[in-house]
């Protein structure tokens, strides 16, 4: 969230996609956040230009797609990293010590929550509960998950992405 | 039709597939071919069993053997042994299953599941959730036909009116009112609307429902499109969960091609029909206003009650929401009938409730209960106690709305009142157990951390009135506070519960107040003696070495982060408490245990 802090590169192929996408819902009710939801499969966040096309093609003003998207955390006006990783700070992980894991993963990247490593590898963010409390204290990275982790796991598992 | 000699049912819920179940049914698969008996055995795909903590589970009938914590190299060995041969592999068995020898007890007879009563949860981990048929054989859709074919509206109004249920989101409003309510309001157009965004962070319960039971969630929407007049359903679900989405629009996709969504629904005059709404990441969207102002797709941010959402909801029409394990009863209720479902429970609380057990406990998992269990038996017998031989210290229900219920009144019965009264809440389903090692200031602050994140800030006691209570908290959990902020915390607790707009807001308090009143003494503590009880709070520990233990090898001082330990070889090190970051690293490293945490 926040201020959008890169250039935009976008395909055309990307654009005919989303096109194709507006026209598949802009005659349902309440067809903004579906519409953006897809939107962030195909370019991975939601640029400014991504929202003028959005806005066009619903005809719901820049300024209330830009109001929806800041307020819902699943949207980003940033790019996420190749191995995006979330590290669960749900009750139960939390109660488990999911605190100390987080800290390892900034110490280790040398990165904050919410932001993304400077190669453009790793992001990290502090998801809520993912619902695997079984295995808490749980870190994702992209769709693999880690569970019942200490803290000595975590540089071997970010290790393994980093090759 | 072929018939299988053996059914090896496989956890494929969020916990299960986590730890990898859906390589293990794709190595059954191979290992059945390799020995050509794909034919005799069947693989099915399930929903939870409930007992995540040992995941993944395999079941295979007609034995009943329970498998636990089973590794794609185990799965060789089922096959040879177990499906070859006939011989149970007992060291895969969950050892509470085991009777001796020979012999396998059945899971009614397992701590874990004795004193369950599976009503809401009753076919997952039992039927293939991707496959309709399976859930019509367990009497699927036959409450929608009975209630489309057999009984007028009212009738459909009364049984759930007179079962006593009573919503399962956590708010505990009887289910029957509301759907009179709806159905009573005049509009043209009427919504049914399912809550499914569970965001109490620790809860898992209706996740599990749509994973393992999708249809009859489906089925009971139908059954209250009916009960109320309304021809379109919206499931609004977190997109946090994609498997439950994923198996949720197959079940839609499967019902429309049966005829059981759609038009002409069992050949009568009634048409339905459903859509998932994915939520975006917002826990006040929980709230039901919010909740549906999101549908509309806004900003979801909640406004002024009334108008109820019964008279003014989606799109200013009357609009029915429920959340899943409240629909998923329903089903259920009709086919049995309201006096046995007010046959279970308490005389307020009727049926059961489901529990997503976690924190510090042994079986951490998916329970359910008749309501009126005491927190003992949930505790002590179904979770099977805290691990590390620890003493527990409290539950906490209800997340981030809820309280805590501590130690001395563990024998407190579930449900809605008993909770209410002693300051908790039964919430949505999440039991988080805590142990000594938790800090119970501590637990507030993160409570507080996450509705300083998930207020709106629409209105102003929530926006301001939280990050008032979290700094306060932070400064005694850093040591800076004084007995004057306790005080002035309890006031803001009250104030901000009094004029908050909606839920989130007015509910934020529980966590603080609810540990200020059962655990004063550790708020003192942090404020007046500056310790933490627990050892949790960094700023209030220190960390010492024992001359007399300390050999001087001086790998403390290699490992520390913050070069803080200093001394000579074979003489007793010393920590700079000044520059040492509490990391905790020194203690773990020390061969001779020499290092201690003093709080």
């Amino acid at each position: 969230m926040g201020e959008q802090n890169c250039t935009f590169v976008g395909t055309k192929e990307q654009e005919q996609k989303l096109l194709e996408v507006i026209e598949k819902h802009k005659d349902t009710k309440g067809a903004l956040i579906p519409v953006l939801h897809e939107a962030q499969e195909i370019y991975g966040y939601l640029p400014l230009e991504v929202q003028k096309i959005v806005s066009e093609g619903l005809d719901v003003s820049l300024t209330e797609i830009y109001g929806v998207i800041t307020f819902y955390t699943q949207f980003s006006l940033n790019p996420k990293g190749k191995y995006k990783i979330g590290v669960c700070l749900g009750t139960a992980c939390y109660v488990k010590g999911a605190g100390p894991i987080i800290d390892k993963v900034k110490e280790k990247l040398g990165i904050n929550v919410d932001e993304c490593s400077e190669d453009g590898l790793f992001s990290l963010e502090a998801t809520r509960c993912i619902g695997a409390c079984g295995l808490a204290p749980v870190m994702t990275i992209n769709d693999d998950v880690y569970g019942k982790l200490e803290t000595e796991d975590v540089e071997g598992i970010l290790e393994k992405y980093m090759k | 039709m072929d018939f299988a000699r053996s059914h090896v049912l496989v956890c494929s819920g969020t916990g299960c597939a986590s730890s990898n179940s859906e390589k293990i049914i794709t190595e059954f698969e191979q290992q059945l071919k390799k020995y050509e008996i794909e034919k005799e055995i069947k693989v099915i795909r399930t929903g939870c069993f409930g007992l995540c903590a040992l995941g993944p589970i395999i079941v295979v009938y007609p034995e009943g053997a329970f498998y636990s914590e089973v590794k794609v190299e185990d799965i060789k060995d089922i096959v040879e042994e177990h499906l070859l041969k006939g011989r149970i592999v007992k060291r895969l068995l969950y050892q509470e299953t085991i009777a001796d020898e020979d012999t396998i007890k059945s899971l009614n007879e397992v701590d874990f599941y004795k004193k369950q009563l599976r009503v809401a949860l009753r076919n997952c981990g039992v039927i293939n959730p991707e496959n309709i048929e399976e859930y019509i054989a367990f009497d699927g859709y036959k409450a929608l036909g009975n209630v489309l074919t057999e009984m007028t509206p009212e009738q459909v109004i009364d049984i759930i009116k007179k079962s006593g249920l009573r919503g399962r989101g956590g708010g505990g409003f009887p289910s029957g009112l509301k759907w009179e309510f709806t159905a009573k309001a005049k509009g043209d157009q009427k919504y049914v609307a399912c809550n499914a965004d569970e965001g109490d962070p620790g809860a898992f319960m209706d996740r599990s429902v749509l994973e393992g039971d999708p249809h009859s969630v489906i089925e009971a929407m139908a059954i209250a499109g009916y009960a109320v007049g309304a021809n379109q359903g919206y499931i609004y679900i977190r997109a946090e969960y994609p498997i439950a989405v994923k198996r949720l629009e197959l079940a839609i996709k499967e019902a429309k091609e049966y005829g059981l969504l759609g038009d002409h629904i069992f050949g009568t005059d009634f048409c339905f029909d459903l859509e998932i709404r994915l939520g975006a990441g917002a826990f006040v969207c929980g709230e039901e206003t919010a909740l549906m102002t999101s549908i509309e797709g806004y900003r979801g941010e909640p406004r002024p009650r009334p108008p109820f959402p019964a008279v003014k909801g989606l799109w200013a029409k009357p609009t029915l929401l429920n959340n899943v394990e409240t629909y998923a009863n329903i089903p259920v209720i009709i086919l049995k009938g309201a006096e046995w479902f007010a046959g279970i429970g308490t005389e307020k609380s009727k049926g059961t409730k489901v529990f997503a057990l976690g924190g510090k406990i042994e079986n951490t998992g998916l329970v359910e209960i008749p309501m009126g269990t005491t927190l003992r038996e949930i505790v002590e017998e179904i979770g099977g106690g805290i691990p590390n031989g620890k003493k527990f210290k409290a539950a906490q229900t209800g997340g981030p709305s809820g309280g805590c219920i501590p130690a001395e009144l563990i024998d407190t019965p579930i449900d809605y009142d008993s909770l209410m009264e002693i300051g908790s809440m039964m919430g949505s389903g999440g039991l988080i157990v805590m142990d000594e090692d938790t800090c119970m200031v501590d637990i507030a602050k993160f409570f507080l951390e996450f509705t300083v994140d998930e207020s709106c800030g629409k209105c102003s006691p929530c926006r301001i009135g939280t990050k008032r209570m979290l700094e306060i908290l932070e400064k005694i959990t850093n040591g800076n506070g004084t007995m004057k902020d306790i005080e002035n915390l309890e006031t803001l607790c009250n104030n901000v519960k009094a004029a908050a707009l909606c839920g989130l807001g007015q509910t934020a308090p529980n966590p603080i107040l609810s540990t200020l009143r059962y655990f004063k003494d550790e708020y003192i503590a942090h404020v007046q003696e500056k310790k933490c009880p627990a050892g949790v709070c960094k700023s209030l520990l220190a960390y010492t070495i024992d001359a007399g233990l300390c050999k001087g090898c001086g790998i403390c001082a290699k490992q520390c982060p913050v070069d803080a330990i200093s001394g000579e070889r074979k003489k007793p090190y010393i920590i700079d408490t000044d520059s040492c970051v509490k990391c905790g690293i020194c203690m773990e490293k020390c061969p001779f245990k020499a290092i201690f945490k003093n709080y």
